[in-house]
């Protein structure tokens, strides 16, 4: 251990820890930009490039960056001097000599890190104004819109995309005032690699990455007297959104989120837990038909099967393992699912043409932007789910809509696509795909409920995760990665032949799953907040009758009425897709 | 990769064989970028995709390095580069003259290339030689002490080097230098 002195007080902190981290320890918090901290899923980024951390060391000539400057014996640390705060400052007045001042109309206006900066150093005044502005091309995307004339080349969205994702679509260009962090050859975000997952903008401390909104499109949908809107909600959302009216991180805001779009104004209010089940009734069913005819002798069979609900993983394996294309499940994620349930089964049910429905998708995630805008899930130029909006988008409208969303009563959602399980709740956290895969295989390979549903084995918060499952003779060998990055290690030990094989493997792109998705509330670095919508979405699976998705009433009538049997040729044409080569720039 | 295709097969397999020779491939990017612009004369967006792939790097990082440094560029040199050292002690003797003169006489600004191929402009920091500053440098060629109405002089000898391999080029095989 390591004693020092900061600001007069004495701590005791680990060998190889920060001023930042000790400070921390003392409650004291020193300001930081560029610092960013995961540290549970190992993402760190220390660029110390931003220097507003700086504080004076006694004996050392230069201020020092309290992120990046390991503590010493004896050090003794002044955090908030005259010289400091006066270093703090022309940090700040210079970053903004660059930076544009449209926050009244900027996206990350009360999000933004820089503005909470601005705002806690009483900055009145610039003495650097009127400095050099760069003028960047903007580039929107389908999911993602940069405009890098508001980067401070923190860095944050490299170490994300880079280290994090392993994606490798953003690096740093050019120098000085022209410098940006952007794709190769400064390709659209849109024709490069990127796969929109959207970690860069959940970590991006300005308004220089942010998600494409599509809110103002949902206005005008739900004000058409001539269509019917429906609009369905991911599990992750109702574990978020809450933070966005000021509740505590991992409260379950279903009952009045349902209450909030009705009163809004859409039609039907479904859920995107639905199509999980439906998922799961796919997807389980394509396991348990590979582990069968693997059992069996099939020497065909591509094992492990991969999930294949995430879309930036789905976009990731495209360009970066085309030649595994077969190996992963074929059906579609469920926010697909959904729209293609809707779009037919539902506008048949409703007796109107599909033009007539617009589906809304309400996610935590980016990348379900891009999805839903994919061509082969449009019929027609007419796509099966037409808008995807984040949940901070979500809680947007509900604002512009006057409604007082902690007064809202609890509502439900509607029939026929709003009945779910436990199972699917789960599918958004990191190993709750995989449990209800599982949930519902063992019991059709075992043909006998299960004493227990909970699969504790698979759950946590670890990047790559294993766990074996005895099933009558059968022992399931199953793995678990969330970020990309640790997909990519677990997939590059599968062709090393360095691990166990395994039967199935769920991948999550985002850190903890959906929950840290990257159109959740802003997390500002707070790991804690990711626990907290786990545990919540636990607690909704556990207050839930029905926990397994062939238990659902609605997907039995489903099945009954319009689809015939998992992987039937009605499922087959719209449940399941295919996946295509990408170049890897 | 398309620029294997059209005639650069040689070149390409050169810097296979520069990368293939290195011990350890890890922090060696800068070392290559340097190789290939001194094969291609040049970074086009085919050689950086090819380093990326060779190296293990993303296309994004490789060109994030092309276009911090410099030195690296993504534009054909001309037959004969140009660079005017705009270092302190050039620059206070008027190498910014220089520059505009190189500019008005070849119709170029920095950074492009004659649209015959022969020339192309760039600037520079500090060559060492600030005793002879202002320097200009013409296909590593050092021109010390240049005054704005030296330019055209020596762009014209330049010219007519060019004519004369030329010439050469067009006697190849047929005899002459007796």
């Amino acid at each position: 251990m390591i004693n020092l002195n900061i600001d007069g007080k004495y701590v005791k902190v680990p060998k190889g820890a920060t001023i930042l981290d000790a400070a921390k320890q003392l409650g004291i918090e020193i300001p930081t930009l560029c610092h960013l901290d995961l540290h549970d899923l190992g993402v760190v980024n220390k660029a110390a490039s931003c220097r507003i951390c700086v504080v004076e060391v006694k004996g050392r000539r230069n201020l020092a960056p309290a992120c990046a400057t390991p503590v010493t014996e004896g050090m003794e640390v002044h955090t908030n001097t005259m010289r400091v705060l006066n270093a703090r400052k022309t940090v700040l007045e210079l970053l903004l000599s660059d930076h544009p001042k449209d926050c009244l109309t900027c996206a990350k206006s009360g999000q933004c890190d820089l503005q909470d900066l601005a705002e806690r150093f009483c900055l009145r005044e610039n003495r650097y104004e009127g400095g050099a502005q760069s003028t960047y091309k903007k580039d929107v995307s389908p999911a993602i819109a940069r405009d890098m004339d508001k980067c401070i080349m923190c860095r944050r969205c490299e170490t994300m995309c880079n280290d994090v994702q392993t994606v490798g679509a953003l690096s740093g260009v050019n120098r000085g005032f022209n410098a940006v962090v952007a794709p190769a050859f400064d390709m659209p975000l849109e024709e490069s690699v990127c796969t929109f997952c959207g970690q860069c903008v959940a970590v991006c401390p300005t308004g220089a990455l942010v998600e494409r909104d599509y809110s103002w499109q949902v206005i005008e949908a739900i004000a058409d007297p001539d269509k019917v809107v429906v609009v369905q909600t991911a599990p992750a959302v109702r574990a978020a959104l809450g933070e966005c009216f000021g509740m505590e991180p991992g409260t379950l805001v279903t009952g009045k989120m349902a209450s909030a779009l009705r009163q809004m104004g859409f039609n039907y209010v479904f859920d995107t837990d639905f199509a999980a089940d439906l998922t799961i009734m796919e997807e389980g069913a394509e396991l348990l038909d590979r582990i069968t005819r693997f059992l069996s002798g099939d020497k065909s069979v591509r094992l492990p099967i991969l999930t294949s609900c995430c879309p930036a993983w789905v976009k990731f394996f495209e360009h970066q393992y085309p030649d595994l294309l077969d190996v992963p499940s074929t059906a579609k994620s469920p926010q697909q699912m959904f729209g293609a349930i809707a779009k037919n089964y539902l506008a048949e049910k409703l007796g109107i043409p599909r033009e007539k429905l617009v589906v809304v998708s309400v996610m935590p995630c980016l990348a379900k932007k891009y999805e839903c805008a994919r061509p082969e899930f449009a019929v027609n130029g007419n796509p099966d789910v037409d808008i995807s909006i984040t949940t901070r988008e979500l809680a947007h409208l509900i604002k512009r809509a006057n409604i007082d969303f902690m007064s809202l009563p609890e509502g439900d959602f509607d029939s026929p696509l709003g009945e779910s399980t436990g199972a699917a709740v789960i599918f958004g956290t990191t190993g709750g795909v995989i449990e209800a895969a599982t949930r519902t295989a063992v019991e059709w390979l075992t043909g006998k409920p299960l004493d227990d549903v909970n699969f504790t084995a698979l759950r946590g918060l670890e990047g790559c995760r294993e766990a074996k499952l005895k099933v009558g003779d059968l022992e399931l060998h199953i793995g678990i990665a969330h970020e990309l990055g640790n997909a990519r290690k677990l997939l590059d030990s599968i062709r090393a032949g360095t691990v166990e094989p395994f039967h199935a493997i769920e991948i999550m792109a985002c850190p903890g799953g959906c929950i840290g998705g990257g159109g959740q509330p802003y997390h500002h670095g707070e790991m804690e907040i990711i626990r907290k919508r786990a545990q919540a979405i636990y607690r909704e699976d556990e207050g839930k009758t029905r926990r397994k998705s062939h238990e659902n009433p609605d997907i039995i009538k489903l099945y009954e009425e319009y689809l015939g049997k998992p992987l039937g040729e009605k499922s087959h044409h719209l449940l399941h897709t295919h996946y295509f080569k990408r170049h890897k720039i | 990769m398309s620029g294997c295709c059209d005639g650069n097969v040689e070149r390409y397999k050169e810097l296979q064989a520069y990368i293939d020779g290195l011990p350890d491939k890890k922090g060696r990017l800068i070392g290559v970028l340097h190789k290939a612009q001194g094969i291609f004369g040049y970074l086009p967006r085919e050689v950086q995709e090819f380093i990326a792939g060779a190296l293990g790097l993303s296309v994004a990082k490789v060109y994030g390095v092309v276009k911090f440094y410099s030195f690296f560029t993504m534009v054909p040199k001309g037959k004969f580069p140009i660079s005017v050292c705009l270092g302190t002690a050039c620059y206070v003797r008027g190498a910014d003259d220089i520059v505009s003169e190189v500019e008005k006489i070849l119709g170029i600004t920095v950074g492009q290339v004659t649209p015959d191929g022969l020339f192309s402009l760039d600037t520079l920091r500090c060559v060492g030689a600030c005793g002879l500053a202002p320097v200009m440098i013409v296909a590593g060629r050092v021109f010390g002490r240049m005054k704005p109405s030296d330019v055209e002089g020596i762009i014209a000898e330049y010219r007519a080097k060019a004519g004369d391999s030329e010439k050469d080029k067009a006697c190849e095989g047929v005899c002459c230098h007796g």
